[in-house]
Order: C-alpha cells, then structure tokens, then sequence
C-alpha cells in the first residue's frame, strides 16, 4: 500500500490534518506517518525527521509526501537527497496543498491505489476546490 | 596564536566550527534584531542551536577526514535548526563533504571547489541568486573572492570572509523576494538580511582558523576568550 508522510512546521497541525482525514475518509487502513515540528515543541522542520516517517511508512509501495510551505518544503527535498537509493525512485513529494492533498491522497491510498494513482489524486484535490470556487474568490 | 594554515585538516575544520559556534552565540541578540526586523526573530536562536549540535557531535567523535566533519555538521544543522537555513546550511555543508571525499586536507584549489559545490547546492535548493536579499547575496561574492585570492590558503578565505561583510552590508539596501522577509518586500529596505549577517560570521570565523589567529577578539567587548582555545592543534 501506498504510505503517506505528512511534513509541517507544525505537529499539531499535521496530527489535525490526519484527524481530519481519517474522519472524512473512515474505515481505511493507510500507513501515515507525521514529520512535523521540533523535538522541543517548537515550530519547525527536521529532514532527518522526515528521511525516517519515510522509511516507516514505505512497505515497498512507495511515499506521498504531502507538506505545508516554505522551509518544510525545504526540509522534504533535502529528506529525498537523503534517501538510500533502493528507496528513491518510490518516494515523491506531492506539490497540492496540505490539507487538501492529503485527504484525496489518503482516500486513494486506502483503496489500494498505486504511488503515480495517490499521486495524481493528491493533485486533483487542488484542482476541485478551484473549480467549486471559480476563477474569482466569492 | 599558530602559523597561517596552507591546508584545512579535519580537526582545523573542527576548529572552524566551534569557533562558528561561539561567535554565533556571541551575535545571538544581533542576528534575533535582524530576524526581527524582516522575519519572524528566530534566525539567532536557530543557528545557535544548530551550531551548538554541530560542536556537540563533532566533540562526541573525532572524525579523521574533512568530508567527515563537513558531513556530520550538515546533518547537526539539517535536523536542528528548524527553518529554512536548516536545509539551506545543510545543504551547502552536505555539498562541500560530497565535493571533499578522498581529500586527507584541502588545500586552497580545494577549499574554492568545495564551497563552489555548496553554494551551487544552496542556489539549487532555495531557488535563488544574488540579489534578492538572502545568504547568498553574501557566499556569492565571497566565492568569487574565494577563487580570484590566489594559491594562499590565508589570503584567499581572508578575502572571502572581506567579501561576506561586504555582501551583508549591501543586503541593507535589496528587496527581498526570497523567504519569510519577500512578504514585507519594500519595507524590507532598511535592514540587513539575517542569513546574509550569519554567513558573514562563520567565514570570519573560518578565517580565524586560516590565519592562526585563533578566536575573534571583540574590541568593543573588551574581554577575549581563551587564546588557546581552538588554536591550538595543528
């Protein structure tokens, strides 16, 4: 199954996110792991952090990384620099917004969907919420 | 008070970073101020504490080859300083370990070739380039300095760090366009940039240790630390 790591300066806000998910989308099982946050509580991100919620939450199916903005971008791609090898090619990082990314791509993983199929989910989430509002905020 | 180093062993690599480290420390209110001004003031405590983890692991382990420090510091500064100059740092140490494997010592053409890997990665990583008010508006010009300062390891980084002072203070008058200080733009004028001002810092530190003389003194402190700290080894 498709696993799923959940980047964010902040761990509160990602274990919400996840909340949120799981409440939209009950009765999956996916493999999600949070990298967010500092060990002190502090806002932030850690690449080594987040090189770890990968290797937790891949079975061998591959990662979605969905993460929140600026510097936990960063740190996401600086975790797929880190990556062995072998685990690269199978782990990606979403570019949809959090929130929104991460429920389709929670939803597709649950189903069973492959890393490419959770990934273009994750995109689609973007592209639904543009189109329920239209090209001007209302 | 040593000689002026022809080359940077793995423990004059140390040696750089722990004299990074206090002088980060020292410059703490300093560089919160900046960070306060165009930011969110939290640039000094991040490199303090990503620095104070770098000496840490670096004084838990004695690492034979400057590829080794130069790694271990990356991954002290990655996982803690917690914003964006985690990964930015990181990256630029992780790039200089890849670009120094093999090499027992670095010798000036090797020391321009390892921060030209860095600051290629820190430009790669944060999608930026000089003149939009980050960093690299003071590691640009102080790797140009790096590579026209000749063949002396002393003269060259002396040059460089020169440069980096140079390249903060002309932050002052940018736009940024880049980070947490693009959403103030104009109002960002006026003030120097954080990442440029702690730059400016470790390469002044780094040519403490060219030039063997040891820690910075801070005239206006008065009071320096222990001479032989840090200039000690060879």
């Amino acid at each position: 199954m498709t696993g799923i790591v959940v980047v964010s300066h902040s761990r509160q806000l990602a274990r919400a996110a996840v909340d949120l998910a799981t409440g939209l989308v009950p009765g999956l099982e996916v493999a999600v792991e949070v990298a967010a946050g500092m060990d002190d509580g502090g806002l932030g991100t850690d690449a080594t952090q987040i090189l770890q919620a990968i290797q937790r939450a891949d079975d061998g199916a591959g990662v979605l990384i969905l993460a929140d903005l600026g510097s936990g971008v960063l740190s996401a791609q600086t975790a797929l620099e880190l990556l062995e090898p072998g685990l690269a090619p199978r782990v990606r990082l979403s570019s949809a917004p959090l929130v929104e990314g991460l429920v389709g791509a929670y939803a597709a993983a649950g189903l069973g969907k492959d890393l490419d199929e959770v990934a273009a989910e994750a995109e689609r989430a973007a592209e639904a919420k543009r189109e329920q509002i239209g090209p001007r905020a209302q | 008070m040593t000689q002026p180093r022809t080359t940077l062993s793995a423990a004059d690599l140390a040696d750089w970073v722990r004299a990074a480290s206090a002088d980060l420390s020292e410059h703490i209110e300093e560089l919160t101020a900046l960070d306060a001004a165009i930011g969110d003031a939290d640039h000094g405590s991040n490199m303090t504490r990503g620095f104070t983890a770098a000496v840490e692991a670096l004084d838990a382990e004695t690492l034979e080859t400057p590829d080794a420090v130069l790694k271990r510091v990356a991954m002290s500064l990655i996982s803690q300083i917690g914003g964006a100059s985690g990964p930015l740092y990181g990256t630029l140490f992780l790039r200089m370990a890849a670009a120094t494997v093999g090499r027992p010592e670095l010798d000036a053409p090797a020391l321009v070739e390892a921060v030209e890997a860095g600051v290629t990665g820190m430009v790669q990583r944060g999608r930026a380039k000089a003149g939009e008010k980050t960093m690299l508006d003071a590691w640009c010009p102080a790797l140009d300095a790096l590579r026209s300062g000749g063949a002396e390891l002393a003269t060259a980084v002396a040059a460089a760090a020169d440069a980096a002072e140079h390249g903060r203070d002309a932050t002052r008058d940018l736009v940024a366009t880049k980070g947490r200080a693009s959403y103030l733009g104009e109002r960002s004028v006026g003030h120097i940039d954080p990442g440029a001002a702690s730059t400016a810092i470790i390469l002044r530190a780094l040519e403490g240790v060219a030039s063997g003389r040891g820690p910075v003194r801070d005239p206006e402190r008065g009071a320096d630390r222990d001479p032989g700290e840090g200039s000690e080894q060879s």
